[in-house]
């Protein structure tokens, strides 16, 4: 990332230079060019729904056909326990904030590859489109908790007894919304980075966001879990926030202050490592690519 | 004028071959010099980069201690032939990779204009592209919507405004995308061959646009092209690179002029010693011969320039033409033969056409011929330019008195009445 050289060149705007081992990391030129991450999230939405019938109602049909598909599989013929939780609410929830993370990281992890042509021509700080697609995620997020919410209302309209803790709502969405945000944002710079090299990854990359999806409570309750497989679900960072969202929404999960630290501790170390990886790759990715 | 752009001897390193393979024993060998402080083992084996020969080493430099400076306001061509180092130069002015070795200095904001549609969405509209473009080249809102209605002037596409670019044709997607880039508002301004695509009208807007924006607006302007006539015409200064070194700087013309005589005698004639092994038909000997069938260089304006041209057959094809194209040292077209194959073959293997070209009609300069066989709107089987150098000069004609100054390339019969 080339240097604003007021203080070493004066007369000079820009430098070009070799790639350095060392830890630039621009972030007021990302500001600069906030208009630009404004119109990727503006193409992202509205690209979606170009040439279709229904448009941006898409968002909202995938995670009702994800959670029917869930009741039949995983709940009329697996008879997996969801906790004594309504199996609607229970999936959806899971759906809701698991497919924010899966999204950006995919959308993410393969920035390098489907940009290459863009970055091939010009320039701007390559962080701006990872950025951009946490931004568009965390939009249709927005819309399918909506969705959430309202099946939600319309369960305690029903007189469902589900205990709802509103302190806790407003201090855990936020949090694992970023906790979210910034492992798929880590996780995905750091994976698209290393494809940019090597292909081999790429393979990998579908595989382990599903294989991640059964690792982390999204069809069972972590309550459920009791053979030798708990502690690798107790180490997935995921694993705290799914359940203290449903423990803060549905009134069943675990909400723990350590889990909960735990997650947030992983997320900053994911996202330092991702940031330097992005680094050094986004300076000459193009010979690679 | 204050210089804007400062070169100094950039050098890339490119990896030939595919990266595959191979490349994490390279990575590991790399990082185990550099945590011993050493250098990086590979810098050093590159060789210079002619792509017609096989080298030893499978890195090699694309470019190579390059050196210049450009001034406020100059149109600064950028030739060479394919693979000479254009485009990797403009990629390391445009900050798209990063050089090897050296350094760049930059002042002013840069846009790139390399190909063509740079980030549009074929999904959306016209406009939409706009905006989006726009932003991807570094502008902001307002000034984009400051400048939306003369972009969509100047690309002449307003009907088509509100519909998605992939519905557009290629002619008119490049319009729209030359147009954002030559409204934005950069100190600087990267120009690579866009000017290739569109029709005569646009290319003639732009390259007027091109000159406006640098004489008017006093912005730099840096052209890549291979077309000599077109940078030639547009350009005050001009580099030509060769095999990713500098060749030559200075004077468009003059540079140009140079650079041919200095590629001169290597390509008195063309002789193919290993004819492309798929063609039907391929040039085997091309020559500019005199009478007595000795190959110069230099003819008479009163001297017959005679074209023999060696031509190999693998398949007949009755309808194959041959033609040949008197090129000025520019590169543009003058006038053109064609003639039928199937007039002169008489089923050997190879035939020889000899063409005799008019006398006391080319004007005393220098030229060259270009020569195709192909079949009328279909194959083209080999198509080869720039070769068989003459060079006309003037043996007494009436403008004797006007040798050196271009005055044209052809001497036109006429009478006073």
């Amino acid at each position: 990332m080339p240097k604003i050289l007021e203080e070493v060149q004066g007369d000079w705007d820009m430098l070009i230079e070799p790639p350095k081992g060392s830890f630039q990391f621009n972030l007021s030129e990302v500001w600069r060019y906030k208009y630009l991450l404004v119109m990727f999230v503006k193409r992202d939405l509205v690209s979606v729904y170009k040439q279709t019938i229904l448009g941006p109602v898409w968002f909202l049909i995938q995670p009702v056909l994800t959670t029917i598909t869930y009741l039949i599989i995983f709940g009329s013929i697996a008879k997996i326990s969801t906790d004594g939780l309504p199996p609607v609410l229970f999936y959806l929830s899971g759906i809701t904030v698991w497919n924010y993370f899966s999204e950006t990281l995919t959308a993410t992890s393969n920035t390098f590859i489907v940009n290459a042509s863009i970055f091939g021509k010009v320039y701007f700080p390559r962080l701006v489109l990872p950025l951009s697609k946490v931004i568009s995620g965390m939009i249709k997020f927005l819309i399918q908790f909506l969705l959430f919410m309202t099946i939600l209302a319309f369960y305690l309209l029903r007189g469902t007894s589900i205990h709802i803790d509103l302190v806790g709502i407003l201090v855990i969405t936020p949090f694992v919304l970023m906790i979210m945000a910034g492992l798929g944002l880590g996780l995905g710079l750091i994976l698209s980075s290393l494809t940019t090299k090597y292909r081999d990854l790429v393979f990998l990359i579908g595989f382990g966001v599903q294989l991640g999806m059964y690792a982390t409570p999204i069809i069972y309750p972590l309550s459920s879990i009791t053979s030798k497989y708990k502690p690798l679900i107790m180490a997935n960072p995921l694993s705290f926030l799914i359940e203290a969202f449903r423990h803060v929404y549905l009134g069943n999960g675990l909400l723990s202050v350590k889990g909960l630290s735990y997650s947030f501790l992983f997320m900053i170390v994911i996202m330092v490592l991702g940031i330097i990886i992005f680094n050094r790759v986004e300076k000459t990715f193009m010979d690679t690519v | 004028m204050a210089t804007v752009i400062s070169v100094d001897n950039i050098s890339k390193q490119y990896r030939l071959g595919q990266v595959g393979t191979g490349t994490v024993s390279h990575d590991l060998n790399r990082w185990w010099h550099s945590i011993r402080g050493k250098s990086d083992p590979y810098l050093k084996i590159g060789e210079r980069n002619d792509r017609g020969k096989k080298g030893g080493s499978n890195y090699t430099w694309a470019l190579k201690d390059i050196s210049f400076e450009v001034k406020q306001g100059e149109v600064l061509g950028i030739i060479g032939r394919n693979g000479a180092g254009k485009s990797t130069l403009l990629k390391i002015l445009s900050r798209t990779t990063a050089p090897t070795t050296g350094s760049v200095k930059i002042k002013g904001r840069v846009a790139s204009l390399l190909e063509v549609g740079t980030g549009f969405h074929p999904d959306l509209t016209g406009s939409e592209n706009i905006y989006l473009n726009g932003a991807i080249l570094g502008m902001k809102r307002q000034e984009i919507r400051a400048k939306f209605d003369e972009i969509v002037d100047f690309a002449g596409i307003e009907r088509y405004i509100d519909t998605p670019v992939k519905r557009y044709s290629s002619g008119m997607y490049v319009r729209l995308a030359f147009a954002v880039a030559a409204h934005l508002d950069s100190e600087i301004l990267i120009v690579d061959e866009v000017l290739a695509v569109g029709d005569a009208e646009f290319q003639k807007k732009c390259l007027g646009r091109m000159r406006e924006v640098s004489h008017g607006g006093g912005r730099t302007v840096l052209f890549v092209s291979h077309n000599m006539g077109v940078v030639s015409q547009l350009c005050d200064n001009s580099l030509i690179l060769s095999n990713g070194e500098l060749a030559l700087s200075g004077n468009t013309s003059e540079i140009i002029d140079r650079y041919f005589k200095q590629n001169q005698s290597s390509s008195k004639y063309y002789l193919n010693e290993n004819p492309i092994p798929a063609a039907d038909l391929c040039f085997i000997e091309l020559k500019a011969i005199n009478t007595r069938g000795e190959v110069i260089e230099n003819f008479k304006f009163n001297e017959h320039i005679f074209i023999s041209v060696k031509i190999l057959v693998r398949k007949y094809h009755p309808s194959a033409k041959l033609s040949v194209t008197l090129q000025n040292t520019a590169g543009d077209y003058l006038s053109t033969i064609v003639e039928n194959i199937s007039d002169h073959y008489r089923n050997a293997e190879t035939f020889i056409l000899k063409i005799k070209l008019p006398s006391g009609l080319i004007a005393p300069n220098s030229y060259f011929f270009r020569f195709a066989l192909f079949i009328p709107n279909g194959k083209v089987f080999e198509l080869i330019e720039m070769v068989c150098p003459v060079k006309v000069y003037d043996d007494g004609t009436g403008m004797a008195i006007f040798e050196g100054m271009n005055y044209g390339s052809f001497m036109m019969g006429h009478e006073l009445v």
